[in-house]
């Protein structure tokens, strides 16, 4: 069974962009896709500019597929898989991540 | 059932292997079972790019085989075996290792050796041949404890060793018997040429050596001993003294080999056995062998042909080359020597840029017989295609040599070759396959070499790939994908049009319009940079802020280590004491690097997310704006003193420097733009190399427009003359309007002028002449600009809501704790990845 942790309201997360979530020292990126309410979680680490900034990046679709697109060096990772898209050994963790009761909550347990 | 024939392949090379992948994809590939032999450790690799084994490419890299090539194919592969006999009789062939198969058809595709002087001492230690990759292993094993190294040989290998040796630290040499470098390609004022070049970069060349013996050297491990006496003392030697065809298995069989080595072929590459083939660098033909793969790959061809019954001949192969050696172009083409009765010589030679170039030519001139070019050998592509198509030559044959000092080009565009041109020399590909294949669907040059395999051989055609694909592009009209990306099939330019003409103010109504998806940074940005333009609404409203860049979104530049730059607006470089220790107290505070921009101002380096706000609120507190340094808009109006203080003045350049930088402060644009106002034609501020450029004179302003610094400068063009200060503005409002409408995404000025179908007269005539009918409009569109500016930082810091934002956690206060300086010349900068594991490794 996932251990559900509460982050923040549906409110605070920002629509069709990012935000960052501290969770048990973990820096978490949350997007928030509005027209289709669905919210992705992914590290907030880029694995190329070796900085935690993946939530300051452009969110869209690659052939339907939701993806974040660096802020620094523009590759795209897919938030359903955490893949990258421009580099095959290149994969970020992703993390399970729901809304409950207009609250946002994440499990770290995949 | 019929019984399928054995064939069996002797040698896994670079031919042979590219043999076997004719054959498979050849429509009798069932009706045989396939064989090979491979001497080496590895499957065929490819040695044409060898030397890049130093620069960091492994044995996997340089692999010719497809993964599971053999397996897909059902081809058994003898590892690590060498074929030492053939039995012709009764038809089989043995191995080293004891296999014995027999075979219906037999193709020999042994390659060559490399030859090694029967010099006294050749065979001492530390002495190597340049063919396979475990010679370039031992050869940079031995490298680590040595100093110099010597080449025998100064034909296209020994240079090409030369290189390798340089690049493992070796004092190089280059030892050669004959007078001149590349004797067989270059004549003596191109060796001349070369060896100068050659020499230029600490690579000594000593031509008409004589090895007699090499002994014990004194300094080094080895001295080489020359006929006239003189000596050279080396760590390493390398010969590379040419290749002699490996007949060995051939002789031994009693198949025919030529007179001076080789194995014996027809024009259907048949040995004197007629189920033995020979292909390759192993093969001679009519006297001749080829040290090329091409040949090779053609030799190839021609027995699959055979084997299918079909009629194909070899017919000698073309010997051009074209290469860099050391960074320094060679180019070598037909006959260089000029040996044939008759033939004329044109040559060019530049002593200061070190170009040397001649023609041969035949004696009515009217055919390209021969070339050599020696540090630029830019038209080898045409130049090959008049010797190779026996094209006419142009009146003057030297036009094709001289630089031309016009713009005229004198190049051979591809619509003038035939289409049996061949465009590929290592595949084999002409013209006319690639103007098929383009017809077929390959747009793209991935998709054209995919299909062709043109181009992925020695790369030397790429050039002229690229420009048959795209006249051939043009010519058949076919449209060029310009859609800018998967969810809008629309250019820039469509999109901006569609947004005026539906009156579109947000990106989601744009995709629900007329797109697909979700969207993704490429048209999120572009939209977003077209609604701001227009509309020149705040960035970060609702409707805007998803589809901002990065760094517009949070109205600063992100560093590579995530943290901001921060640059106030400092028009004209103009900035008071006040305003300057201002800017040095809120760095102080904040502990941030400052340093002067190359746009006369000051940047403020190292803020973190969560700083952004307070450090903003702080400067506008002392009246500074944002400086736009994070936007596609207008970042810097540089200036000179001007008259007010400069002797030589004749207007004042930073009051309208000022007056323009606040005139088009916050203008979106599809990429940033730069101004620069200069007080006299010495041209201080450099505003000829800006997108807007001003200088004054006597009679007023002269306007430039279009200038570009950066990857590719260029000089902007003078517009108009000798303005009055409203019709500058007007012209320059009307000028940036047009570009805002009708430039493509990220296209500076300079691209779009040179984009722009009649160019600067045709953007006169819009501008000056109002031939469109469209200046009114162009002028409310940026006075509308101008009268709703707002400072971004200022309304957002004014903004609670949009301050949450910047927070770096939405569910903490917390900052980044990632985030790490050290300390150089005084001020901070990011730490490197060893700082930062040194760091790591003191906190636990
Ligand atoms: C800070 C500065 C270097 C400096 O320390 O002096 C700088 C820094 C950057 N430049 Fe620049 N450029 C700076 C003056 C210039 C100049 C000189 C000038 O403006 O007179 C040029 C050549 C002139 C020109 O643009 O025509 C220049 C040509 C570029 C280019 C190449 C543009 C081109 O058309 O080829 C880029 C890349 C781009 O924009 O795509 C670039 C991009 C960048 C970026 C934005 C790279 C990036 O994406 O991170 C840098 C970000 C700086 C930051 O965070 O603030 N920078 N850059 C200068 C800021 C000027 C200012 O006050 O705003
Ligand atoms: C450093 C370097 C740079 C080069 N640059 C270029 C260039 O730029 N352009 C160009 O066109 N060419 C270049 N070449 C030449 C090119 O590599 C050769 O023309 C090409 O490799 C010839 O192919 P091949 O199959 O005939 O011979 P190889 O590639 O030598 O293959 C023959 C194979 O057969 C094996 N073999 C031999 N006898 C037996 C046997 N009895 N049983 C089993 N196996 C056997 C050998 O071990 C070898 O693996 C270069 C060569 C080198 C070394
Ligand atoms: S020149 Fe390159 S490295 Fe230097 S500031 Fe400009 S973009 Fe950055
Ligand atoms: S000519 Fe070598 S790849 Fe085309």
């Amino acid at each position: 069974m996932s251990n559900w942790i509460d982050i923040c309201a549906v409110t605070d997360l920002q629509a069709d962009s990012g935000v960052c979530a501290l969770v048990e020292g973990k820096q978490i990126a949350i997007f928030y896709f509005a027209k289709d309410n669905a919210v992705y979680a992914i590290d907030n680490y880029d694995p190329f500019g070796k900085v935690h900034v993946l939530s300051r990046g452009l969110i869209g679709d690659i052939k339907g597929e939701p993806m974040v697109s660096s802020p620094l060096y523009k590759q795209h990772f897919s938030l359903k898989t955490g893949q990258c898209f421009d580099d095959e050994s290149v994969k970020n963790t992703v993390y399970a991540i729901r809304i409950e009761n207009k609250r946002v909550e994440i499990s770290l347990e995949g | 059932m019929s019984k399928k024939q054995t064939l069996v392949v002797i040698g896994n090379g670079m031919v042979g292997h590219n043999f076997l992948e004719n054959l498979v994809a050849s429509d009798i590939r069932d009706n045989y079972d396939i064989v090979t032999f491979c001497e080496e450790e590895r499957p065929a690799y490819d040695r044409v790019h060898l030397t890049e084994f130093f620069s960091g490419k492994t044995a996997e890299d340089l692999s010719m085989v497809s993964d599971g090539f053999f397996d897909a194919n059902n081809i058994k592969i003898h590892i690590g075996d060498k074929a030492v006999s053939i039995d012709k009789a009764n038809k089989f062939v043995t191995s080293a290792k004891g296999v014995a198969i027999s075979y219906d058809k037999l193709i020999l595709a042994t390659g060559s050796y490399a030859f090694v002087p029967p010099i006294q001492g050749h065979d001492r230690e530390n002495c190597f041949v340049y063919r396979t990759i475990e010679d370039l292993e031992a050869l940079t094993e031995a490298a680590k404890a040595a100093k110099v190294g010597a080449v025998v040989g100064g034909g296209l290998l020994g240079l090409e060793a030369a290189k390798a040796l340089k690049d493992l630290n070796l004092k190089t040499n280059v030892v050669q018997f004959s007078s001149r470098l590349m004797s067989a390609q270059l004549d003596t004022g191109g060796a001349d040429m070369l060896a100068a070049k050659i020499e230029a970069l600490d690579i000594s060349v000593l031509p008409s050596k004589n090895t007699r013996k090499i002994v014990d050297g004194t300094e080094c491990k080895h001295k080489m001993e020359f006929a006239d006496g003189t000596s050279l003392e080396t760590d390493i030697v390398l010969y590379s003294a040419g290749i002699r065809p490996r007949d060995e298995i051939a002789r031994i069989s009693g198949i025919e080999v030529g007179t001076r080595g080789g194995i014996v072929i027809n024009d259907q590459c048949k040995t004197s056995d007629p189920d033995i083939y020979a292909i390759g660098e192993c093969a001679v033909w009519n006297e001749e062998t080829f040290g090329l793969v091409a040949p090779g790959y053609n030799m190839g061809r021609v027995v699959v042909a055979d084997l299918q019954g079909q009629e194909a001949q070899f017919a000698g192969a073309d010997m051009s080359t074209k290469l860099k050696l050391n960074g320094v172009d060679v180019a070598s083409i037909g006959d260089a020597h000029g040996n044939a009765d008759g033939s004329l010589i044109y040559t060019y030679q530049n002593g200061a840029d070190e170009i040397y170039k001649s023609l041969v030519v035949s004696a009515d001139k009217k055919k390209l017989l021969g070339a050599v070019l020696v540090g630029d050998a830019s038209g080898y592509g045409a130049l090959s295609q008049y010797y190779l198509n026996a094209i006419d030559l142009p009146e003057h044959p030297d036009s094709l040599i001289i630089p031309s000092r016009s713009d005229e080009s004198v190049g051979l565009g591809p619509d003038a070759l035939p289409d049996s041109a061949q465009i590929c020399s290592c595949f084999d590909v002409t013209k006319g396959q690639i103007c098929s294949a383009v017809e077929n669907g390959c747009h793209t040059m991935p998709a054209l070499k995919d299909e062709t395999k043109a181009a992925t051989g020695c790369g030397g055609c790429t050039a002229l790939l690229k420009s048959v694909l795209d006249c051939e592009l043009e010519k058949s009209g076919f449209e060029v994908n310009t859609d800018i990306c998967e969810h809008f099939a629309y250019t820039r330019q469509d999109l901006y049009n569609l947004m005026m003409v539906n009156e579109i103010k947000s990106f989601n109504d744009f995709l629900k319009q007329h797109g697909q998806g979700v969207g993704c940074e490429v048209c999120r940005q572009a939209i977003g940079s077209i609604l701001a333009s227009y509309w020149n609404e705040y960035v970060l409203s609702d409707q805007q802020m998803s589809v901002q860049d990065t760094n517009d979104t949070f109205l600063a530049n992100m560093q590579k280590d995530g943290t901001y730059s921060v640059v106030p607006r400092m028009t004209g470089g103009e900035v008071t004491p006040e305003g300057l220790i201002a800017i040095g107290q809120i760095a102080k505070k904040y502990n941030l690097y400052t340093k002067v921009t190359g746009g006369q101002r000051v940047d403020l380096f190292g803020a973190r997310l969560d700083q952004l706000p307070p450090i903003w609120k702080e400067l506008i507190d002392a009246g500074f704006e944002s400086g736009h340094a994070y936007g596609k808009s207008l970042r810097t109006v540089k200036s000179c003193v001007g008259s007010t203080w400069c002797r030589f003045g004749v207007d004042d350049s930073v009051g309208l420097a000022v007056a323009l930088e606040n005139r088009y402060k916050g203008l979106r644009a599809p990429h940033k733009i730069k101004f620069a106002v200069s007080g006299c034609t010495r041209e201080c501020a450099e505003a000829q190399g800006k997108d807007i450029g001003i200088i004054a004179t006597e009679g007023g302003w002269n306007l430039y427009v279009c200038g570009n610094g950066g990857m590719k400068p260029r000089h902007a063009d003078l517009f108009a003359t000798d303005l009055d200060k409203e019709t500058l503005i007007k012209y320059i409002d009307r000028v940036l309007a047009f570009y805002v409408r009708t430039a493509d995404r990220l296209q500076r000025t300079s691209v779009w002028m040179e984009n722009m179908e009649g160019g600067l007269d045709y953007l006169k005539s819009v501008v000056i002449d109002d031939k469109l009918d469209i200046c009114a409009d162009l002028e409310t569109h940026m006075q509308n600009v101008v009268d709703t500016y707002q400072c971004e930082w200022k309304t957002t810091i004014e903004d609670e809501d949009k301050l949450k934002r910047f927070r770096h956690f939405v569910n903490s206060d917390e900052t980044d704790e990632n985030i790490l300086f050290v300390e150089e010349r005084g001020q901070i900068r990011p730490a490197n990845e060893d700082e930062r594991e040194l760091a790591l490794a003191e906190e636990v």
